[in-house]
């Protein structure tokens, strides 16, 4: 302590000048306001370059899905390019019906907020009423498979029930003999890269690695993949088969989605109570 | 120290900062070269002044040119750099029971001494200030011009002042 004393007050020049000038630096910091601008700007700005810079490697850590994804689409759009360039036009010209022929228009929306880890998992996206959206669109993943339908929408966003979620079910086929089953989610499976599909007949033969698709109502266009069946021994003790199936879709990593913008949808639902009283 | 050296301080505390904040605050040379003449008291306090007296008479002058200036804090700590500089280059160029002056002026303790005494303290203080008051290092040259611009002017009045009014002691 004694030495500790002699040393402080041996230098006590440098110390005093260490307090004095902190005083002072705090002082202008405090009470100038380009200093303190200055100041906090530039630890504002090395905060926000070292987020950029994570951002930049998180970027270039799901570049490979990335490329997937866009790779995906390429091959999609080229299929479709192919297929409207061989079209016989002469037949073409017989039903020139192109509105009403596109009964399907995509929109694309962002997802800005995504959960997979709740039983019932919400998305919320970035397009909304003005973009066109409305309640009980279906939603798809720009990759392959499914995402769910619209919920609720305002005029610049959109949250999405995913399939993630207890109260969705989605009306899906087997790819190989058309079997209709019901795709849901939950019920005591909270792995986002499962899930069931319910209401398929006894007799049907399935195996697998069977693919599933969409059965083309309920908003989905027809043909979409939605997951490859892992697991056919699912008891339930009815007579209707349990599928459990693994997703194509990875919610965990969904950026984009595509809302599917039915023109018929109007005109489906107009029919859908005559169908239910008819029951 | 007696009452007169007080006294003696306190009227040239008084008269040269009235001259730093009535005459030299609106002169300067193309924004480059401001003379900095308030520092002349620091420079000049007695030998026999205790470091921390020091310290706190050079941030109370520093803190009144800083409330006519209106940059709160940077001459304080400019002021502050100044006196660990004074202390310092005493500490290390003058035996300190050697000393029988009673205060560092350029007619107690030669040209030689002072000007060098002066120019480094100056150096110091006008590098802290210029510094402060550009607070980055992107304009490097032109605050370090401005800088050694002011430390001539700064060197220039302190030494016509000193030769003027003290001279006559070692004569």
């Amino acid at each position: 302590m004694r030495n500790l004393w002699i040393f402080l007050s041996r230098y006590n020049a440098f110390f005093f000048f260490i307090i004095f000038f902190t005083v002072g630096l705090v002082l202008t910091i405090r009470n100038n306001a380009y200093q303190r601008s200055v100041t906090f700007s530039s630890t504002n700005e090395i905060v926000g370059t070292a987020y950029k810079r994570l951002n930049v490697i998180k970027r270039y850590l799901n570049l490979t899905q990335v490329n997937d994804s866009l790779a995906a689409e390429n091959a999609q759009l080229k299929t479709q390019l192919l297929a409207i360039a061989s079209i016989d036009s002469a037949q073409i010209s017989t039903v020139k019906d192109t509105v009403n022929h596109q009964q399907y228009a995509l929109i694309a929306a962002k997802v800005i907020k995504n959960s997979i880890a709740l039983t019932n998992n919400i998305i919320t996206i970035n397009k909304g009423g003005k973009d066109g959206i409305a309640k009980d669109m279906a939603v798809i993943s720009p990759i392959k498979g499914v995402v769910g339908f619209v919920q609720n929408v305002s005029e610049n966003f959109a949250t999405i029930r995913p399939l993630l979620n207890q109260e969705t079910a989605i009306s899906v086929v087997l790819k190989k003999d058309n079997a209709f089953g019901s795709l849901v989610w939950g019920d005591d499976n909270f792995d986002y890269r499962k899930a069931y599909v319910k209401e398929i007949p006894n007799h049907y033969k399935v195996k697998v690695g069977d693919t599933i698709i969409t059965s083309g109502s309920g908003g989905f266009p027809r043909g979409i993949e939605v997951g490859k069946v892992t697991n056919t021994r699912v008891s339930t003790g009815d007579s209707f088969m349990t599928l459990e199936i693994a997703l194509f879709n990875n919610f965990s990593t969904l950026q984009f989605v595509y809302i599917v913008k039915d023109k018929f949808a109007e005109e489906v639902k107009s029919l859908q109570p005559e169908i239910k009283n008819e029951r | 120290m007696n009452g007169r050296t007080i006294l003696i301080n306190i009227f040239r505390w008084i008269v040269l900062l009235g001259v730093q904040i009535f005459l030299l605050r609106n002169m300067t040379f193309y924004n480059l070269s401001t003379p900095f003449i308030y520092v002349l008291f620091i420079l000049v306090l007695p030998f026999q002044t205790p470091n921390l007296l020091l310290y706190v008479i050079a941030f109370i002058t520093g803190l009144t040119l800083d409330t006519f200036y209106d940059t709160l804090g940077v001459h304080t700590s400019a002021c502050v750099a100044l006196v660990f500089v004074r202390i310092l280059f005493i500490a290390v160029s003058l035996n300190r029971d050697a000393i029988d002056e009673p205060e560092p002026s350029l007619g107690n303790m030669g040209f030689r001494w002072f000007s060098l005494y002066a120019v480094l303290c100056i150096f110091a203080h006008h590098l802290v200030l210029f510094f402060l008051e550009a607070f980055k290092f992107t304009s490097l040259a032109y605050t370090l011009g401005r800088t050694l611009l002011s430390v001539v002017f700064t060197i220039f009045t302190v030494l016509l002042v000193e030769f003027i009014f003290h001279n006559r002691k070692s004569a």
